[in-house]
């Protein structure tokens, strides 16, 4: 590994980044159609815990899962489905006559999606935390961050392996990534404490870094609430994550290299509208 | 002449849709993936209600709200439906600029390709009724049912519904890779502020207002009578539509759907002239 490489992958990562980064702030029209419009529904759930006289802290437990699904639909529409797209759009092929390692678009794909992500969910998160009048708990920032953190770096990390094995996808990527919309929602507890599944499906949903992110979040927010809603201990959660950080990665890695290779053999890495 | 141009554009474009939403897989993981989607999405507001309620669904509200997001799905999909149509014609396929120069009528092509979303959203909507019925113990007696009132309701509605996705369609063309925010946050008005999974008086006095000047809210309340009569019933002034007579709410119905006929083909028109003078027929934006 040369310096050159190294250098080499740092611009494609940047490279990468560069158009969804830009993207944000060249085309304002997402702060409505990605920020304002997806809190109505969130709001509806607010509204209906409210008709419910839920405990205070179960519309916090909405907002912030409605801020995380934009990191959700974002593994599922911009990382999963991406490769598959460019493949369709043209752009695979260039990706892969590139001097560079492939996991360094993927790589660049994640800092992209990841930092206009952050931005919707961030101001879905203020917006409704102003509308609906949440108190947080941030007695413990520094733990905060760390769970962020590891939530992400997992997400991404799964997202780079999706990618990879959406890749000889057909048309079946645009409903792989339909269909785990709704269900992962039910599944990783968006809307409501992932304990109520029970304890066993709640641990097989953990799979899935946003389950144990989301919650271990919901636990800093609403400390007094973890006793009765909390899933895991913050520290496992987090120690659960930081392990998928490492498995998804090495997997996106091992997936990319095997797809590519039997993508390249059948003949399928360039063939658009199958 | 015209009439049968139009029928077998309606048609052709139907089977093209039945073809893109099924045969990508065999029909036994299709009929699965039709259901598995509305399923868990009912069933996150059923967990939701079961942590706070621990356990009770037998209530005259629970029936109200999972009867009013098994009918959502309407809503969300029949507005999806056509607006869809817009974005992966264009960014997906690239085929939207063969479509236009073809010797049909746009809208028709459209409609028929819409017209087999809400076939299989039809599906999706029994099934979770039927779950909700016989899992759920969900309050539906189909001897009490108000068969007139509910078909003609549902048809009103759904015409409603294809005619405003027209209108977010328009809309699709000028915007840059936003369909899907188009679709969920304008189905997200109607959620919110239609009382599709609670009564509009829980809502402050001027979403109210706001919720009346909406054909959804009239829809569902519609639907629900027809479906639901005793639960409605029992509800009483909760729903805040208990002065509309079920005719009324049918004239309102269909007065919304002359209406918004009009200004859904004044916007779509619009925007197809503006998009093909700013040369977005074949606009993608996929980064």
């Amino acid at each position: 590994m040369t310096e050159t490489w190294l250098l080499r992958n740092m611009r494609a990562v940047r490279g990468r980044a560069y158009p969804r980064i830009i993207g944000s702030t060249r085309e304002p029209s997402w702060v409505f159609f990605d920020v304002v419009l997806p809190l109505l529904t969130v709001s509806a759930y607010a509204y209906i815990y409210k008709f419910m006289k839920a405990p205070e802290e179960f519309v916090g437990f909405v907002i912030l899962g409605g801020a995380m699904t934009a990191f959700w639909l974002n593994i599922l529409w911009s990382m999963a489905s991406q490769l598959y797209w460019e493949k369709e759009i043209g752009n695979l092929s260039l990706y892969l006559m590139a001097p560079i390692s492939r996991m360094s678009i993927l790589a660049g794909m994640a800092v992209g999606g990841l930092f206009e992500t952050t931005l919707r969910a961030t101001s879905t998160l203020v917006i409704g935390i102003v509308v609906f009048g949440i108190a947080l708990s941030l007695s413990s920032p520094v733990m905060l961050i760390v769970v962020f953190v590891v939530t992400m770096i997992s997400l991404y990390g799964m997202g780079m392996m999706f990618a990879s094995l959406y890749l000889l996808f057909g048309r079946e990527a645009y409903h792989m990534s339909n269909l785990m919309t709704e269900p992962i929602y039910l599944a990783s507890g968006f809307y409501f404490p992932v304990r109520t599944l029970g304890f066993w499906a709640a641990a097989g949903s953990s799979i899935i870094p946003i389950t144990l992110g989301l919650d271990a979040l919901r636990q800093l927010f609403y400390p007094a609430s973890v006793a009765e809603y909390g899933f895991l201990p913050i520290g496992t959660e987090t120690l659960i994550l930081a392990v998928l950080c490492v498995v998804f990665i090495m997997l996106s890695k091992l997936s990319l290299d095997y797809m590519e290779k039997l993508g390249k053999t059948s003949g399928r890495l360039t063939l658009r509208w199958q | 002449m015209a009439v049968n141009s139009e029928l077998r554009t309606f048609k052709n474009a139907a089977w093209l849709g039945w073809q893109m939403e099924a045969n990508w897989t065999d029909p036994f993981l299709f009929a699965i993936y039709s259901v598995v989607k509305p399923l868990a999405g009912t069933l996150i507001l059923v967990f939701m209600y079961l942590v706070i309620t621990h356990g009770e669904t037998e209530t005259m509200f629970f029936s109200y709200m999972y009867v009013g997001n098994a009918m959502y799905m309407f809503v969300a999909d029949v507005l999806f439906g056509v607006t869809w149509v817009i974005h992966d014609d264009r960014e997906h396929y690239m085929t939207l600029k063969q479509v236009y120069i073809a010797p049909i009528k746009f809208e028709t092509y459209i409609f028929g390709r819409a017209a087999i979303k809400i076939a299989i959203t039809s599906f999706g909507v029994l099934l979770t009724l039927l779950f909700g019925v016989f899992v759920l113990g969900v309050d539906i007696d189909l001897a009490a049912v108000n068969w007139p009132l509910l078909v003609v309701a549902l048809i009103l509605g759904l015409a409603t519904l294809a005619i405003m996705g027209l209108a977010l369609g328009g809309v699709t063309f000028l915007t840059a890779k936003h369909a899907m925010g188009i679709n969920e946050g304008v189905a997200g008005i109607f959620y919110v502020l239609s009382g599709v999974i609670f009564p509009i008086t829980i809502l402050p006095g001027w979403a109210q207002s706001i919720s009346k000047f909406l054909p959804v809210t009239y829809w569902m309340e519609g639907v629900r009578r027809g479906l639901e009569p005793g639960v409605i019933t029992a509800l009483g002034s909760t729903t805040g539509l208990q002065g509309f007579s079920d005719l009324q709410l049918l004239l309102v119905l269909v007065v919304t759907a002359v209406a918004f006929l009009f200004i859904s083909l004044g916007i779509f028109r619009y925007a197809d002239k503006v998009a093909r003078r700013k040369g977005k027929i074949d606009w993608t934006s996929a980064y």
